[in-house]
């Protein structure tokens, strides 16, 4: 598994080459077939959807359909119980949406109060909020589903977005990580101005945290495209499901029968994330190899 | 503090009064000047959501774990009962850790493992590394999702592609997934296919790895595996530290793959009823919130001991490069 240019050694010139040869052989068709394998799936799946029904579990390994068709589309889109995926995609695009505008604002704000404001026992609250990274969400959960059930906001979008207002930790500290990394002169010479600490946020900081801002955005709105667990709870009327909920009630073994339409439909919800890590693959590897933000 | 002299401040404490209204203006304290209205101005979306959403949350949930409670009518002080049925009554939740254990002490080092391997191959300057790493990590990106659950339960599946590629070179298909001891390992593989993230984090880590390391080893004559051994594996220790925390912490809770790959059920046999999961079951389907609140309160026990563990052997095996 060596990876490091190997140095030459003191062998005759041609086996040193031929060796060379070899080796950067072996690497490329190893790391391709790896590629094969980590894409095969992913590919099995856009290629299922577009085969026949009686196609999918006769050539089930191939990844060109014989009659690539749409029609798997037209049918998952109509939905079930009445309601089609129009509804569901709205649902999951208000949830992400919401969620991410919300999650970028506040945790913009609590992380330049971290970052760059001393205040009174600001070591201790940083630490309560490092020691929330590693709470299992289950303690928290069933405490909140019992209120907002008092409340009667079960079935409604509110357990959904309300608690995405008050700043994510693991966001906070990536844009801290990054505010740190703006040099203090600049506020220390607009605090000389006569600027506030609020008006060097919005003049100077916000502006310069862009791309931490851009990776925060991006992974709030993969989590909350992908999120389950919390829709799953609140939501039980089909009109209020978010696509995650509606392809596990689509896709039931015990109920589906027109697989075409699940690969179609389960194909379709990967896509608005595809086309974000295309658009912006540089700022989420960045953001992950600096902060260790889980994918 | 305008209005005393020098002489004042130098040898009078500030009344309590003062540090009182100090708390919340701003204070002098040597050089560092302390701005508490705005600090706190500042943090207080997440300290209102922490009290709010976290704080109040654990302590309630620490007092329904010792009650019986369905929402529906009063909760009820039941003791320790709730606690005694988990450990010695309730034969479903021993197999729920079993599976979650079983899972997490496979999943978690193979997953790093590759993560290492993969990223140790990327970590050159050949043609093509870049889409490699994009290819890579793609299936890390949609992992959580309900699709990619479900493409992964029709690929195990009985007439799936792994059957298929059985029959082509003529072995019998396998009911990967109705199979007790095979079902938890569709669930581990699709953990390892994931390995992006913890990929990303050890490659930023080697390339921060100086070569001027690696070239002396040459001139010494090291081979590979003595190069990895004693330069690569101690200076990444602190990036294996990181992965192993958070993989450990995130594989104890994982839940949507195994809800929809067992059908919400834990099947086979209970197999791959993962804590999440059962603890689901408990609280939302049976609506048993005192029990699963003592459930919970134990999850995030069993999370503490080994973050706590593997935190106390760090000393030991963790090394910074500031270190002698």
């Amino acid at each position: 598994m060596s990876t490091m240019s190997t140095q030459p050694t003191y062998v005759p010139k041609t086996s040193w080459w031929g060796k060379k040869i070899t080796k950067t052989l072996i690497y490329q068709i190893s790391v391709f077939l790896l590629g094969v394998v980590m894409i095969y799936p992913i590919l099995w799946l856009f290629a299922s959807s577009l085969k026949a029904p009686d196609e999918i579990w006769t050539n089930v390994s191939s990844l060109i359909p014989n009659n690539p068709t749409f029609e798997n589309y037209a049918s998952g889109w109509a939905g079930f119980g009445g309601v089609t995926f129009a509804t569901f995609y709205l649902n999951s695009f208000i949830y992400a949406g919401v969620t991410t505008i919300a999650t970028v604002l506040s945790s913009a704000v609590v992380a330049y109060g971290f970052a760059r404001i001393r205040f009174f026992a600001r070591s201790f609250w940083f630490t309560c909020m490092i020691l929330t990274l590693m709470l299992p969400i289950q303690v928290q959960i069933i405490p909140q589903y019992i209120v907002f059930s008092w409340l009667d906001w079960i079935n409604t979008f509110i357990p959904l977005l309300l608690p995405r207002f008050f700043g994510n930790p693991f966001f906070i500290f990536l844009i801290m990580q990054f505010i740190r990394g703006i040099p203090t002169d600049l506020d220390e010479a607009a605090e000389i101005d006569g600027c506030s600490k609020a008006g060097i946020f919005f003049r100077i900081i916000l502006p310069l945290t862009q791309p931490a801002l851009v990776t925060t955005a991006i992974f709030a709105f993969y989590w909350t495209w992908d999120d389950f667990l919390t829709p799953l709870i609140y939501l039980n009327d089909i009109k209020l499901f978010t696509v995650s909920v509606a392809l596990r009630s689509f896709s039931d073994p015990s109920a589906a029968t027109n697989w075409g339409a699940v690969f179609a439909m389960s194909a379709l919800s990967l896509v608005p994330v595809f086309v974000l890590f295309v658009m912006f693959q540089k700022y989420l590897v960045e953001g992950i190899s600096t902060s260790g933000l889980k994918g | 503090m305008s209005n005393t002299t020098v002489d004042q401040t130098l040898t009078t404490k500030p009344s309590l009064g003062q540090r009182l209204k100090n708390l919340f203006t701003s204070k002098k304290s040597g050089v560092r000047r302390h701005h508490n209205l705005a600090g706190y101005l500042f943090i207080s979306p997440w300290l209102f959501g922490f009290i709010t959403f976290v704080l109040l949350p654990i302590v309630a949930s620490f007092v329904l774990a010792f009650t019986r409670y369905d929402i529906l009518s009063p909760p009820e002080w039941v003791g320790l009962q709730n606690f005694e049925r988990m450990f010695t009554g309730d034969a479903r939740y021993w197999r729920s850790v079993r599976a979650t254990f079983y899972y997490v002490f496979t999943a978690v080092p193979l997953r790093l493992v590759f993560a290492l391997a993969v990223a140790m191959l990327l970590n050159t300057a050949r043609r093509g590394v870049s889409l490699y790493r994009a290819v890579y990590y793609a299936p890390s990106i949609v992992g959580g999702s309900v699709a990619i659950a479900v493409m992964w339960r029709e690929i195990f599946g009985n007439e799936g592609v792994i059957n298929f590629l059985l029959y082509l070179i003529g072995l019998p298909p396998v009911s990967w997934l109705g199979n007790p001891s095979t079902a938890i390992w569709a669930l581990i593989a699709l953990a390892v296919w994931q390995f992006g993230s913890p990929m990303l984090i050890f490659l930023a880590g080697l390339k921060q790895i100086p070569t001027e390391y690696y070239e002396a080893a040459a001139i010494d004559g090291a081979a590979a595996w003595s190069k990895f051994r004693n330069i690569t594996l101690p200076l990444l220790t602190p990036i294996i530290f990181f992965n192993l925390v958070m993989q450990v912490i995130n594989g104890f809770m994982v839940f949507t793959q195994a809800f929809i790959i067992s059908g919400g059920t834990g099947r086979p046999l209970d197999t791959t009823l993962f804590y999440a999961l059962y603890l689901y079951i408990r609280a939302f389907t049976t609506f048993e919130m005192g029990y699963s609140s003592a459930m919970a309160w134990v999850l995030l026990l069993i999370i503490a001991l080994f973050t706590g563990i593997i935190f106390k052997s760090s000393s030991n095996w963790v090394f910074y490069s500031g270190d002698s």
